[in-house]
Order: structure tokens, then C-alpha cells, then sequence
């Protein structure tokens, strides 16, 4: 055995090759710049090596504004989205007819562009020197007063995004959790039939343990996705999202390493690591709850 | 609880939507259950004994009969309000519940004057358990038992509210050869431990045969016969039913009857009076050749297979509709067996002629 390890390892070659310089090295080269201060992209040169990055990012008013962001993000599209594919998926399961259909229509914001999805929100909620936005228009209808929910007030700009992030996430959610209502064996459902099972606690007691594995699957993968949101806010409200006050975590690592005020990589670094540490806290709370509450 | 069933009948639209012509999965069924008496519904797959099943359980609506339990007509009933305990095929026990959750499961569902407190589920749930015999499993889950377990875990959570019938859907199919064994005979003791009417749907003529009080033979959604197992057996009503029954199974031989003689190939090998002359098929069970070496019927010699307490001869016959004949004897009559031919006498009542037409059973007698 001992004999022929070479060859396993030649085998394995290509693909911890690829992994070693795509995913190891920038891993490894990530931390080590997050620890060099002063580190000069040009002349590849930098002063000295300490946490001042770490220091500086979780200073900067610009990072606290993209953490407070994405963290709102975060709280308020996850579990919404995952009830609101829940309650359509049910829907969805329950009729039988126009079932494809709806399936299709509701599987389209999927394969449609993020910009192009952007635009469409834009039409639906920017002011322009000739619209009002279609929004505010209802609102009007309504009685209400306009408002701006592109350049306007915080919280009419995090409702957009917010919305569209929802928006944007629901179909795979939705087609996640449809297959895994479908997935459950119909036998179930006919023991509880006999047994004068009320509805709410065929949902509570069978549906839901049910497909627990995968609604967890779900809002891990939500967390660690809406953690990472950056294009969204892009497609709404441009790419200066600090001028907009929307920028998010991994806006922010970009910006310092492309953006106007670019050139950064220790700070990007550091933002980097930061986040990473964030979504592994998360990801691990997660998992610990799912320990407890998660069936099968 | 005795349960009638009234010109039953289920058809389903085609599933091959080019067919306009529905399919009918049971015919006409008329059948009354004896109270407190287990019916096996016997046939093979695709015979429309689970929809049988499903229909006496309210989880499908017949198209046409009506379904009575006692005097009560269930047939518009919803199942949850028919009392009755189904067993599933895979036993549908709630994965995430340990046996005792599973077991409370349908008391839970309670309502109204039938609520009961903590206490006396609890105490239902134990003697559901210890009738089953898995009062020590209590707190384990499903996936930590093994089938044999589950099943009766099944057969608790289905007997858990008294039901007035229980009906058990391939009880056995899931099991390996040995606890099948053993778990019919558990399933016998506890119906008749319960009194409770009981049905349950088998493709395993043996299972069948050896637990029921009465079995249903079905075929193509139409009943072949009903009765005693034993009765069943010693009496086929056509080619089906006799093919159906027994391991190994029937010998058919394509046969005439000629000057009340029976004519199998060239062999003139039982009288038979009481029919015309005619062509028939005549089937003969296993256990009923006798090595003889004037035996009327020759048969050229395949093998001789030793099984312990009796012998099986495989032979040829001209006649014969199986490439093999095979039949049954015991072991002491072994020892005529030699050579490239063995003859063989009948034993006039395991032999059973049939119509070649109808294939219905044509009574004759032996002498």
C-alpha cells in the first residue's frame, strides 16, 4: 500500500492543485495581509505587522454603517423569505391543476438577471423627471405621500432592498422546499387521516419535522447568502452604495480593494476575516439549535 | 364487529389517457365478515385487494355498493370517523416520534367528550404495548428498531383506540422468512386476544392460508372464492384459485375424458364418472402421486430432491402444461424410485378437473 501512495497523490494532482492555488494560498495570503500595517500595493512594501487593520476597520463609521446594514438584512429576509416559500410551497402542494404553472412563475425570478431584476425594481420605485415610480403612484392612489425610496430616507431605501432581496431568494427556496413537501411519503398523511388528525397539527407534528432538514438547510444557506449580499444593493442603488448609506459587509470589502477609495487589501483583509468570522458564529449557533430541534 | 360489504365496486379513469375505458379494480364484491373472525384478501399484485383494503378503510370511495359495519352504514363515512386501525405496508410510523409519541398519536387527536386525561392515555398507550409485547421500546425511535419491532409498534398505534375493525395492508411483506413466521402468529394471537374483526391483504398464499379464518381469492378485481383456508384448498372453484393456492404449486396437465376414463398423453389414468367426453384441464396437487410401479402414469425421471421429512420428484410428461412435474412424496417411498421412468397412481381427491373454456371447476367423481 505504503508503495503506491505516490500514485494516489498523482491522482489527486489536478484538483488539490486547483484547490491549493484558487482556495488555500488566497485563504493563507488573506490572513497574512490583514496583519501587514501599511502595506503598499505598489511597492508591495509595508511598515509593520500588528492588528492595526482590524483596528481601523471596526472604526471606520463606513464599515459600522455596512455591518448595521447587513445585519438587518440578514434578520429581516431570512426568516421572511423561508416562511413566505413555506406558506407557497404549501399552497403550491395543495392544488393540482395549475400546479406547473404557478411552479414556472414562480421559479422565473431564479433565472432572471440580477441588473435586469434591478431595473425593474428601479421602474417600480424610482422617481424620475417623469414618473413618480409605479409604488408611489399606488401609494397616491391610496391617499399617501410619495416617497423616495431610491435616494430618500434609510429606512424606505432598506425596505427596497430588503423586498428585492426577498424577492430575489424565493424560488429556490420555494423549489427546495415544494420537492421536499412532495417527498413525504403520502402514507403519513392517510395514518393522521385515520387517526382525525386536525390540520394544524398535521402541519406542526408531521409536515413540518417533516421537511426540517431541509428548512435548515435553507436558512443556513439564507445566512450565509444574505451575509454575502452585495450585487442587490448595487443593482438598486448604484455602485457608490457609502454615499448611499446601503453598503454592506461585502461591499465594503470591495470598495477597499477596487473601489473610489480602493487600494486597501490589509483593510479588505481584515473586513474579510471579520465577516468570515461572522457568518462561522452564525453558521455555528445554527447548527447548535438544529441539534435540538431538528428531526430524522 | 361483523362487516358487510354490498356489490362493491371501484373503477379508476385509465391511466393512459388514450383509454377512455376505466379501470375496474374491484367487481362487484359481496362479502359479509363474521365478527371477530381475520380475513386474509389473497390474489396477486394487481388483483385490487389493497383497494379492497382502502375502501373498507374510507381512504377511497367505491364507485358503486355500499359498506356496512354492524348495522351502521359507513360507506359515506370519513375514515377518521369509522373506527377503524389501518397497519401500513411500510408501517408509516412517525420517524421523528419515539414509540410511546406514536402510540399516544391518536388518542392526542381526542376531542370533545372523548378527551382523555394524561394519565389514562398513558396508561391505553402501555396496554397497547404490552398486547404487542414492546412496553422495554417505549422511548426508542422507529429508525433504532428493527422491522419486526416497528410492525408491532404499528399494530400498537393501530389498536390504541379500540377500533371496531383493523386492517392490515401486507403486514408481513417487509419482514425476512423467519420473523414473518413469527409475526403472523403474533398477529393470530393478538386478534384473538382482541376479538377485534380484522382484514388484511397478502400476495403470500401461505401467510394467507395459515392465519385467516377465512380467505378471499381475488383476481383482476372479481373474488375467485371465499372460504376456510383448508376448504379453499381441497376445493378450487376454477384453474386460478387451484394455480394460486399451495407450495409447490399445482401440476396442470392439458388432459380429455374419454368412455368416463381420464386420458393425460396416452396414459388412462383415473375413472371418472359424472362427464361427458370432453377436453379439460386437470390439475393435480404435489401430494397426490403415489409411486407405484403399475402406476398408470409414466413419467420420464429429472431428479430426485431430498428435503428432510419428504422427497420431491421432478419429472416430465408429454401432457403436462409445466415443462416439470412436481411432485411430493415422503421418504420411505423413495426407494421404488429408480431408472429414466417412474410411475405414479393418483389419490382421486387431489386431483381437480377444470373446463377448458371457463376454466370452472367440473365435479366428477372417482369410481
Amino acid at each position: 500500500m505504503k508503495k503506491n501512495n505516490w500514485k494516489a497523490w498523482i491522482y489527486l494532482l489536478p484538483a488539490v492543485l486547483f484547490l491549493g492555488v484558487f482556495m488555500v494560498y488566497p485563504l493563507v495570503d488573506v490572513f497574512v495581509y490583514s496583519l501587514e500595517e501599511g502595506y503598499n500595493s505598489a511597492s508591495q512594501t509595508f511598515w509593520g505587522t500588528g492588528l492595526y487593520n482590524f483596528s481601523y476597520v471596526l472604526h471606520d463609521p463606513y464599515f459600522l454603517q455596512a455591518v448595521k446594514n447587513t445585519f438587518i438584512l440578514v434578520i429581516i429576509t431570512v426568516p421572511l423569505s423561508t416562511g413566505i416559500a413555506l406558506l407557497i410551497s404549501l399552497g403550491l402542494s395543495s392544488i393540482s391543476k395549475v400546479k406547473e404553472l404557478f411552479q414556472t412563475v414562480y421559479f422565473l425570478p431564479y433565472v432572471t438577471n440580477t441588473l435586469a431584476v434591478g431595473l425593474v425594481f428601479m421602474i417600480l420605485f424610482k422617481k424620475t423627471a417623469y414618473s413618480e415610480g409605479l409604488v408611489n403612484l399606488l401609494i397616491n392612489w391610496f391617499g399617501g405621500k410619495s416617497v423616495d425610496f431610491i435616494t430618500g430616507p434609510y429606512w424606505a431605501k432598506m425596505f427596497v432592498l430588503c423586498f428585492y432581496t426577498v424577492w430575489v431568494v424565493m424560488p429556490f427556496k420555494i423549489l427546495i422546499l415544494t420537492s421536499a413537501l412532495a417527498s413525504v411519503n403520502k402514507d403519513y398523511y392517510s395514518a393522521a387521516r385515520i387517526d382525525a388528525t386536525p390540520p394544524w397539527r398535521v402541519f406542526t407534528r408531521i409536515t413540518l419535522p417533516m421537511i426540517s432538514p431541509m428548512i435548515f438547510y435553507l436558512v443556513i444557506t439564507g445566512f450565509i447568502g444574505a451575509f454575502k449580499a452585495y450585487s442587490d444593493a448595487v443593482a438598486l442603488f448604484g455602485t457608490d452604495l457609502n454615499a448611499a448609506g446601503m453598503n454592506t459587509m461585502v461591499g465594503y470589502i470591495y470598495d477597499m480593494l477596487y473601489g473610489n477609495s480602493g487600494g486597501y487589501p490589509s483593510y479588505a483583509s481584515a473586513a474579510a476575516l471579520i465577516l468570515f468570522a461572522v457568518v462561522l458564529t452564525i453558521t455555528c449557533i445554527n447548527l447548535l439549535v438544529s441539534r435540538k430541534r431538528v428531526s430524522v | 364487529m361483523k362487516v358487510v360489504l354490498k356489490n362493491l365496486t371501484k373503477r379508476f379513469p385509465n391511466r393512459d389517457k388514450r383509454i377512455h375505458e376505466d379501470v375496474v379494480a374491484v367487481d362487484n364484491f359481496d362479502f359479509e365478515i363474521p365478527d371477530g373472525k381475520l380475513i386474509g384478501l389473497l390474489g396477486p399484485s394487481g388483483c385490487g385487494k389493497s383497494t379492497t383494503l382502502n375502501l373498507i378503510s374510507g381512504l377511497e370511495t367505491p364507485t358503486s355498493g355500499r359498506i356496512f359495519f354492524g348495522e351502521d352504514d359507513v360507506t359515506d363515512l370519513p375514515p377518521e370517523n369509522r373506527g377503524i386501525g389501518l397497519v401500513f405496508q411500510n408501517y408509516a410510523l412517525y420517524p421523528h416520534l419515539t414509540v410511546r409519541k406514536n402510540i399516544l398519536f391518536p388518542l392526542e387527536n381526542l376531542k370533545g367528550e372523548q378527551k382523555l386525561s394524561k394519565e389514562e392515555m398513558n396508561a391505553k398507550a402501555e396496554e397497547a404495548a404490552r398486547l404487542v409485547q414492546i412496553e422495554n421500546l417505549m422511548d426508542r425511535k422507529p429508525a433504532e428498531m428493527s422491522g419486526g419491532q416497528q410492525q408491532r409498534v404499528a399494530i400498537a398505534r393501530a389498536l390504541v383506540k379500540r377500533p371496531r375493525v383493523l386492517l392490515l395492508d401486507e403486514p408481513l411483506s417487509n419482514l425476512d422468512a423467519r420473523l414473518r413466521l413469527q409475526t403472523r402468529e403474533e398477529i393470530r394471537r393478538i386478534q384473538r386476544e382482541t376479538g377485534i374483526t380484522t382484514v388484511f391483504v397478502t400476495h403470500d398464499q401461505e401467510e394467507a392460508m395459515s392465519i385467516s379464518d377465512r380467505i378471499v381469492v381475488m383476481k383482476e378485481g372479481v373474488v375467485q372464492q371465499i372460504g376456510e383456508p383448508q376448504e379453499v384448498y381441497d376445493h378450487p372453484e376454477n384453474l386460478f384459485v387451484a394455480k394460486f393456492l399451495g407450495t409447490p404449486a399445482i401440476n396442470v396437465f392439458r388432459g380429455k375424458v374419454e368412455g368416463g376414463r381420464l386420458i393425460l398423453g396416452e396414459d388412462d389414468v383415473l375413472p371418472v364418472s359424472g362427464l361427458s367426453d370432453r377436453e379439460v384441464w386437470v390439475g393435480i396437487r404435489p401430494e397426490g402421486f403415489i409411486p407405484r410401479e403399475d402406476g398408470p402414469l409414466s413419467c420420464t425421471l429429472e431428479a430426485v430432491e431430498v428435503m428432510g421429512r419428504d422427497t420431491s420428484v421432478v419429472s416430465r410428461h408429454a401432457a403436462s402444461e409445466n415443462e416439470t412435474i412436481r411432485s411430493i412424496i415422503s421418504t420411505e417411498e423413495r426407494a421404488g424410485i429408480r431408472g429414466d421412468t417412474v410411475r405414479f397412481a393418483l389419490k382421486p381427491y387431489k386431483v381437480f378437473l377444470f373446463d377448458v373454456e371457463t376454466e370452472e371447476k367440473l365435479p366428477f367423481r372417482a369410481e
